[in-house]
C-alpha cells in the first residue's frame, strides 16, 4: 500500500519531528511512504480569507502535484485535509475537468487518524504511553471531516494511557486561520478558555492533532508557564513501539 | 445601498466588561445544557430529521414567496384585518404613524420584536411624542438602560441583577434589593398600568401561516397575549420571510423553536391571531416589511440565511459571542446570525469586518435548527469584501489585495516557497528565545501580543532527502 504524504504548510515548516514519526508509524505497518516534493500550500488560507480567486489557482497547482503520484493522501490535519477532500470538488462547475480531478482526489484523500482507523482498520500501534492525556477534538478534524472518535480509538489502544475528560473539548481554541491575526484579542480570549479547561483536567499531555490549533495551544500554554505538554497524536503513537 | 457607519467589532471587542462576558457565558451555557437535554430526550436522529424537515419548508416558503404573500394578505383580509406593504423602515414608520395619530395614540406598549429594533420603530415613535414601552422584562430592562439587546431571546443577559437593581432604583424611583422576584414584581407592576392604558400595541411576529393568514407569537412571559388583547389597535410588523405555508409547518418550526432557544419542549405561550377577532382590539394591522430581504433572497449563496427563526443557539454555541456578548457585534442581529444577516442587510462596506469575526469552528452551522449553511455564507460574503461580486464591489483596501496575491505566487511556487521559509527560519533565528520566539514582527505580532511562537524545529524536506539519498546508497539508517 503506498501512500502520499500530504505536510502541509503548517507542518513542515514548524511540526517536522511530528511528520518524521509520521513516517515511522506508517512504515512500520507496512506502508509505503511518498513524498511529492512539489507540494506547497493546499489554497485554503486564501480561499477562506476571501481571496477565492487565489485559493482556486493554488488548488489546480495543488491537484497537479498529486494527481500523477499513485495511492492514498494522507495529511496530519483534518483541516487541509477537509480543504482538499470536501472543498476542492465544491470549488469547480460540476462537468468540468477540475471537478472530475478534485472528485477522484477526495476519494483518495485522508486524514491521518482517520486513514489509520478507517481504512487500514488498526487501532493498536503497540504504543506505550504511562500518562495522563487530554484529547481536543479540533473543529475541522470533528465538525468538519466528521472524525469524531477516532482520535479516542486509537488513544485508547495504548498501553498504559491514562485518558482525562477535557472539559468543552469539542470547543474552538480560537486559532481560526486569519481570524487570530484580524482579532487577536478574541482569538486570545477564546484560547485562554480552552488553556484553562486544558490545565483544570489534570492532564501531563494534551493531545491536538492540527497543526494550527497545536501551535496556539502550545504557545497558551507556554504563556501560562503550565508544565502541560501538548502533542500531535502522532508524537504519541510513535512513543514505546517497535519503531 | 445607503450609507451606514462602519461596524468596528475589534475596537468593541476591546471595551467588554469582564462581568458582561461572564454573565454571557453563564446564560448560553444553561441554555445549551437544557437544549441538549431535550435533543437527547427527542432523539439524535429524529432531530436530525426535524432539523432537515424545518429547513426544507422554510427554503420552499421563500422560494414561493411571492404566493404565499399574497395568500396571507388574502386571508387577513377577509379576517377583518388590514394589510400594509413596506419596503423600509421609514415606509413602516408612517405608516404605524399614521394609524397612531388616526386614533390619538399617545402610549404604546409592545411585544419584544428583533424586526422593530431592526427598523429602529421606537425612537421614530418617541421623536413624536408618543411613549413606548417594551414589555418583555428583559427588553423592559434594556430600554430603560438606554441600551440594545446583547442576544436576540434573552435580551439583558449581559446585565447581572445587581445593576438591574441599580436601574430600577435610578430609573423607577424605588427601594428594591437585587432579589429577581422582587425585581419582577416591579416591573409588573409598572407594565400593568402600561396594558391598561395603552392606545396600541406593537408586536413583531415568529411566523405567519399563509393558509389561514395567522399570526403566530410565541413568548414566555404572557405580555405577548397582553399587547395583542388590551389596546383598541394592533399592529403587527413582520418580515416578510417569517411566512410558512401551513399549520403543519409551524408545528415542526415551534418544535425546533422552543428546544433551540431555551431547552423547553414548547415556549410557555404559543398566540395564534387571525385578523380581528372578538373581544380583541378593534383594529389588526399586519405590515409586511422587506428592508433588504428580498435583495437577499436573490442572492442564491446567501438566501438561507432568510431561513433563521431567531432562535439565539447560534449565539449560545459560538466561541466568539461568548467571549464578547452580542454589543460587539454593533448591530441588532448578533452572534454568527449576525455575522452574516448584518452584512447582508447593510452591506459589506459597512460591516465587512463581522464576516472575520468568525474561526470557521462550524459549531453554528452544526447547531442552526434549520440548518443554515452559516460558515459557508461567511466564506461567499468574505469573498464578497475582497473580491467584490455581482452584489457589492470590494471594500478591502487594495493594498491587502496585492499583498495576498504577492503571497499566493509564493505560496505556490516550490522554488519561492522554499526559499520564503528558509528565510523566515532565517529572520525568526534572531527572535529566538530557546524554545520560544515572542516577539514577531507585523502584523505576526498579533499573534505574539497573546501567545509565543513555537521556534521552528528540523527540516522535513532534508531529512527525506538525507535519508532517500541513504536507501538509495544503501546506507543503513
Amino acid at each position: 500500500m503506498k501512500v502520499q504524504l500530504f505536510v502541509t504548510c503548517l507542518g513542515e515548516n514548524f511540526l517536522s519531528p511530528m511528520l518524521q514519526r509520521m513516517v515511522g508509524i506508517l512504515e512500520r505497518i507496512g506502508v509505503t511512504c511518498e513524498f511529492p516534493e512539489k507540494q506547497t500550500c493546499c489554497g485554503q488560507p486564501f480561499y477562506n480569507s476571501g481571496f477565492q480567486k487565489e485559493g482556486r489557482e493554488m488548488a489546480i497547482r495543488w491537484m497537479k502535484v498529486f494527481a500523477p503520484a499513485e495511492g492514498y493522501i494522507v495529511a496530519p490535519s483534518g483541516s487541509c485535509l477537509e480543504f482538499v477532500k470536501h472543498r476542492y470538488p465544491a470549488m469547480f462547475p460540476e462537468g468540468s475537468d477540475e471537478h472530475r480531478e478534485a472528485v477522484k482526489i477526495a476519494g483518495r484523500a485522508f486524514e491521518f487518524s482517520q486513514f489509520l482507523v478507517n481504512v487500514l482498520k488498526v487501532t493498536d500501534l503497540g504504543a506505550s504511553f504511562p500518562h495522563r492525556v487530554a484529547c481536543h477534538s479540533p473543529c475541522h478534524l470533528t465538525r468538519g471531516l466528521g472524525v469524531r472518535w477516532e482520535q479516542e480509538i486509537l488513544l485508547r489502544g495504548i498501553r498504559g494511557l491514562d485518558l482525562v475528560p477535557l472539559n468543552e473539548a469539542e470547543t474552538c481554541c480560537g486559532f481560526g486561520g486569519i481570524f487570530s491575526v484580524v482579532y487577536p484579542e478574541v482569538s486570545m480570549a477564546i484560547m485562554d478558555a480552552k488553556v484553562r479547561n486544558i490545565m483544570a483536567s489534570d492532564a501531563e499531555y494534551v493531545v491536538v492533532s492540527e497543526p494550527g490549533c497545536l501551535i496556539n495551544i502550545r504557545g497558551g500554554l507556554q504563556k501560562m508557564n503550565s508544565n502541560i505538554q501538548a502533542v500531535h497524536l502522532i508524537d504519541i503513537l510513535a512513543m514505546g513501539g517497535a519503531a | 445601498m445607503e450609507k451606514t457607519a462602519k461596524i468596528d467589532f475589534r475596537g468593541n471587542t476591546r471595551s467588554m466588561s469582564p462581568a458582561m462576558v461572564a454573565a454571557t457565558q453563564k446564560s448560553a451555557r444553561t441554555a445549551l445544557v437544557k437544549r441538549a437535554e431535550v435533543v437527547r430526550e427527542f432523539g439524535e436522529e429524529s432531530w436530525q430529521k426535524l432539523r432537515r424537515a424545518g429547513h426544507d419548508l422554510r427554503m420552499h416558503a421563500m422560494m414561493n414567496l411571492d404566493r404565499y404573500l399574497a395568500m396571507a394578505e388574502e386571508k387577513v383580509v377577509a379576517a377583518g384585518g388590514q394589510v400594509h406593504w413596506a419596503r423600509d423602515a421609514e415606509e413602516v414608520h408612517s405608516i404605524v404613524l399614521d394609524i397612531a395619530s388616526r386614533h390619538g395614540v399617545r402610549n404604546i406598549v409592545k411585544v419584544k420584536s428583533m424586526v422593530t429594533e431592526e427598523i429602529e420603530l421606537n425612537h421614530a415613535l418617541q421623536n413624536r411624542g408618543i411613549s413606548v414601552y417594551e414589555t418583555d422584562l428583559g427588553e423592559f430592562i434594556v430600554q430603560m438602560a438606554g441600551q440594545r439587546p446583547s442576544h436576540i431571546t434573552a435580551p439583558a443577559l449581559h446585565m447581572t441583577k445587581e445593576e438591574i437593581a441599580d436601574l430600577f432604583r435610578e430609573k423607577l424611583k424605588v427601594e428594591t434589593t437585587p432579589d429577581p422576584g422582587m425585581l419582577t414584581e416591579i416591573a409588573r407592576k409598572v407594565l400593568r398600568e402600561e396594558f391598561l392604558s395603552a392606545g396600541m400595541g406593537i408586536s413583531g411576529g415568529n411566523f405567519l401561516i399563509a393558509e389561514t393568514g395567522t399570526l403566530v407569537l410565541v413568548t414566555n412571559e404572557g405580555n405577548g397575549r397582553m399587547c395583542t388583547s388590551l389596546p383598541p389597535v394592533h399592529i403587527a410588523i413582520v418580515g416578510i420571510e417569517k411566512i410558512l405555508p401551513d399549520w403543519e409547518s409551524a408545528a415542526v418550526m415551534l418544535k425546533l423553536l422552543a428546544r433551540s432557544v431555551s431547552g423547553s419542549k414548547i415556549t410557555a405561550y404559543n398566540t395564534f391571531i387571525t385578523g380581528v377577532r372578538e373581544g380583541g382590539p378593534k383594529e389588526f394591522h399586519l405590515v409586511l416589511l422587506d428592508n433588504g430581504r428580498s435583495r437577499i433572497l436573490a442572492d442564491e449563496k446567501a438566501r438561507e440565511a432568510l431561513a433563521c427563526i431567531r432562535c439565539g443557539a447560534c449565539m449560545n454555541i459560538c466561541p466568539v459571542y461568548n467571549q464578547v456578548g452580542g454589543h460587539a457585534y454593533g448591530a441588532v442581529y448578533p452572534g454568527p446570525i449576525g455575522s452574516i444577516l448584518t452584512p447582508l442587510l447593510l452591506g459589506t462596506g459597512a460591516a465587512g469586518g463581522l464576516t472575520f469575526a468568525s474561526t470557521l469552528c462550524g459549531a453554528c452551522s452544526e447547531i442552526c435548527p434549520v440548518m443554515i449553511p452559516i460558515t459557508e455564507i461567511l466564506l461567499h460574503l468574505r469573498r464578497r469584501c475582497v473580491e467584490g461580486d455581482d452584489v457589492e464591489s470590494p471594500s478591502v483596501s487594495g493594498k491587502i489585495r496585492t499583498a495576498a496575491r504577492a503571497g499566493r505566487y509564493v505560496m505556490e511556487s516550490p522554488l519561492l516557497y522554499r526559499v520564503a521559509a528558509r528565510l523566515g527560519n532565517v529572520l525568526l533565528e534572531n527572535r529566538r528565545d530557546g524554545d520560544w520566539i515572542k516577539s514577531m514582527p507585523a502584523p505576526l505580532d498579533r499573534w505574539t501580543m497573546s501567545r509565543p511562537f513555537p521556534a521552528p524545529e528540523g527540516d522535513f524536506r532534508a531529512w527525506w532527502k538525507s535519508r532517500k539519498k541513504k536507501k538509495e546508497t544503501g546506507v543503513n539508517e
